[in-house]
């Protein structure tokens, strides 16, 4: 069984004010088919916690380790990250002009698999995904992400998703800009997902309402760089009643 | 790293950038510390001011000899090829290969031809020098409504330093694309006249896949009839100096133009091109864009893009734009947009122009589904190349040219 192990993480990230600590502490285990949520109020570190984990050269870790099954995922090379099975569904995804997404997705796929996708299935499983997905066939001809509303990009995330078959997946605010008949849309997929091939996932966002149709076994609260509360999914339930609050007023001071 | 402006209706007259050419000598006040006349033997003398006041003639004489100084030449490596600028050159037929297509005639005709000179004259000495000397003209003449391509192929043209003229016409709604494939060795110096009639629906690609050694300055001269449309398309990619200038008159009420460009120079290659779109009937429309990808030491690409708007021109919507991606160190791109409007009543005039590194972002994000870094970057200069190649608008030509991008790219992955 595989496992996603975040110990002691530090992050800090340059800024024009100079080197910002932003991740202080973070420890985290994740083992395979495990949802957990990690929620937090604005600047609280989450998406850092996500590009660290995905390699991002703007984020700088100053000391821990994060290991996939006893591997450590720090040495890795981005792409090398991503084919030892982690995979980022990212909160803006940005456009790639003049690369269609039929062939970013086989690309992809074949650089995950070390070898080509067979044709006849590869074809089929894409469009049952996107058919899945409510994506309109000429998706699949479009550039990656360009003229995309905010919507299609996220549906996108999630066909890779579903296609790259990753052990881990980091969603970085996936529900964020999605009304709620894509947001079901979506939630559906990352479940289906989930249900075919037992990937762990780490969901990050700010508001509780994706946690109607994916239900965390565990619940994680972010504040100021560090994980400050956690529980099951009743604890998701008591901060849709009273927000961050309680967590904001001894952290705002230091 | 880029710069974009748009200009709305409200805009009456601007000529914005990069530097404007410098007032007129009688203007500036006497006395003052540091400002004189230039020291380079022009005294008083004033530039053109506006881009359709330039000096045109088709006698050589009349040209002084290149410099390097000239606002026509100062980007460019005048001293390897005075031979196309100064020496004498063949004017006689050469060699071409075609595949025959009904409707689109092609035949060697004399400098008596009527179309001669219709569609634009010479502003440089290069394009005089070869107006001079052509025994006689190349002319391609488009009839018929319905779609057709013609590829006309020079290959064997040879180190000769040669002058060549060609008139491209296509008659009243006509429609027809028209391919002029470049490749060997060449010394070239030439004109090429476009003329399309009303309602004509004309695409014109000149692909340069020279040799390396290979030096091909050519200037287009295009005038756009009423409601007719040209698509014109520059893609150089091999050659040693290649420059090629589209110069396009909207002539008539309605006319419309698409100029694309593609351009790929390796180490040591210059691939020039200054194109000029002039605005000279109401209604009318132009959109320029060109992209290029620079790689090795001394890969040197130029860009100009002139726009005038002239003051019959109400009613009119221009947009240009140039963008480079540049892959390696020791290497310039020169982008220079300029606009000039001579009337208020427009519905869009703008102008775009960046030169950058890869998008770091983009990188990043094709890197994390696991697609390595090398890859990774052909993915993205293949996709900023190819939005142009996808408006060309001939699959077949469209399949090539992506072969022959994935070819350019291959050169990339050993540096």
């Amino acid at each position: 069984m595989s496992v996603l192990e975040i110990k002691d993480l530090h992050v800090s990230v340059e800024t024009d004010q100079g080197t910002k600590q932003i991740l202080r502490g973070v420890n985290l285990t994740i083992n395979e088919g495990e949802i957990h949520a990690i929620m937090g109020p604005n600047g609280s570190g989450k998406s850092t916690l996500a590009y660290t984990i995905a390699g991002h050269p703007k984020y700088h870790v100053e000391s821990g380790s994060i290991l996939l099954d006893g591997a450590e995922v720090l040495k890795m090379t981005v792409d090398a990250r991503a084919r030892a099975g982690l995979f980022l569904a990212m909160q803006y995804p940005v456009e790639i002009p003049g690369v269609t997404v039929t062939n970013f997705l086989r690309t992809a796929k074949t650089a995950i698999e070390g070898e080509a996708p067979p044709i006849r299935t590869w074809i089929k499983d894409v469009r049952q995904s996107m058919t899945n997905l409510r994506m309109d066939k000429t998706f699949a001809e479009r550039n990656v992400n360009e003229g995309f509303s905010g919507g299609e990009k996220k549906r996108n995330e999630i066909l890779q998703l579903e296609l790259l078959k990753p052990k881990f997946a980091v969603l970085d605010e996936t529900d964020s800009g999605l009304d709620v008949d894509a947001l079901k849309i979506v939630s559906e997929g990352v479940n289906r997902a989930k249900a075919n091939t037992g990937l762990g996932l780490l969901l990050i966002t700010h508001y509780t309402r994706i946690l109607r149709y994916i239900h965390p076994d565990f619940v994680h609260v972010f504040v100021n760089g560090r994980i400050a509360e956690q529980g099951g999914s009743e604890l998701a339930d008591r901060l849709e009643d009273e927000g961050y609050d309680r967590f904001l007023v001894p952290s705002n001071v230091g | 790293m880029s710069a974009a402006s748009a200009l709305s209706k409200s805009a009456s007259k601007t000529v914005p950038e990069p530097s404007t050419p410098a007032t007129s000598a009688s203007t500036l006040p006497v006395g003052q510390h540091g400002i004189k006349e230039h020291s380079d033997g022009r005294f008083g003398y004033v530039p053109v001011q506006t881009r359709s006041d330039r000096f045109k003639s088709v006698n050589v004489a009349d040209f002084q000899a290149v410099t390097g100084r000239e606002a026509v030449w100062k980007h460019s490596p005048v001293a390897k090829f005075t031979d196309l600028t100064a020496g004498d050159l063949d004017g006689s037929r050469y060699l071409i290969e075609l595949t025959p297509s009904a409707a689109i005639s092609v035949e060697w005709v004399p400098r008596t031809d009527a179309r001669i000179g219709t569609a634009g004259l010479p502003e440089e000495r290069a394009a005089a020098n070869a107006w001079g000397v052509f025994d006689d003209a190349l002319a391609i003449t488009v009839s018929g409504e319905e779609a057709k391509e013609i590829t006309v192929t020079r290959s064997a043209l040879g180190n000769t330093a040669r002058g060549a003229h060609t008139i491209i016409e296509a008659k009243p709604f006509s429609q027809a694309t028209v391919i002029l494939a470049n490749t060997g060795d060449a010394r070239l110096s030439e004109n090429v006249e476009i003329i399309l009639g009303e309602s004509a629906n004309l695409t014109v690609v000149s692909l340069q896949e020279w040799d390396d050694s290979a030096v091909h300055l050519a200037n287009h001269f295009a005038s756009i009839g009423r409601d007719a449309r040209l698509k014109h398309v520059v893609v150089s990619l091999g050659g040693s100096i290649v420059r090629v200038n589209p110069s396009v008159r909207l002539a008539g009420p309605g006319s419309d133009t698409l100029l694309l460009g593609l351009y790929f120079a390796d180490a040591g290659q210059h691939l020039e091109q200054q194109v000029y779109v002039f605005h000279d009937a109401p209604k009318s429309r132009s959109r320029v864009n060109y992209k290029g990808a620079l790689q090795g030491q001394d890969a040197r690409t130029v860009w100009i893009g002139d726009v005038l708007i002239g003051n019959k021109a109400a009613g009119t919507d221009s947009y240009e734009q140039n963008r480079n991606l540049v892959l390696s160190e020791g290497t310039r791109a020169d982008s220079i947009p300029n606009l000039e409007i001579e009337t208020g009543d427009i519905v869009g005039a703008g102008h775009a122009s960046a030169t950058g590194r890869f998008d770091d972002e983009q990188l990043f994000y094709l890197q994390s589904r696991g697609i390595t870094e090398k890859e990774a970057r052909r993915l993205v200069v293949r996709g900023f190349l190819t939005e142009v190649v996808q408006q060309i608008g001939s699959p077949e030509l469209e399949a090539r040219l992506q072969l022959a991008i994935e070819a350019e790219l291959i050169g990339t992955d050993d540096k």
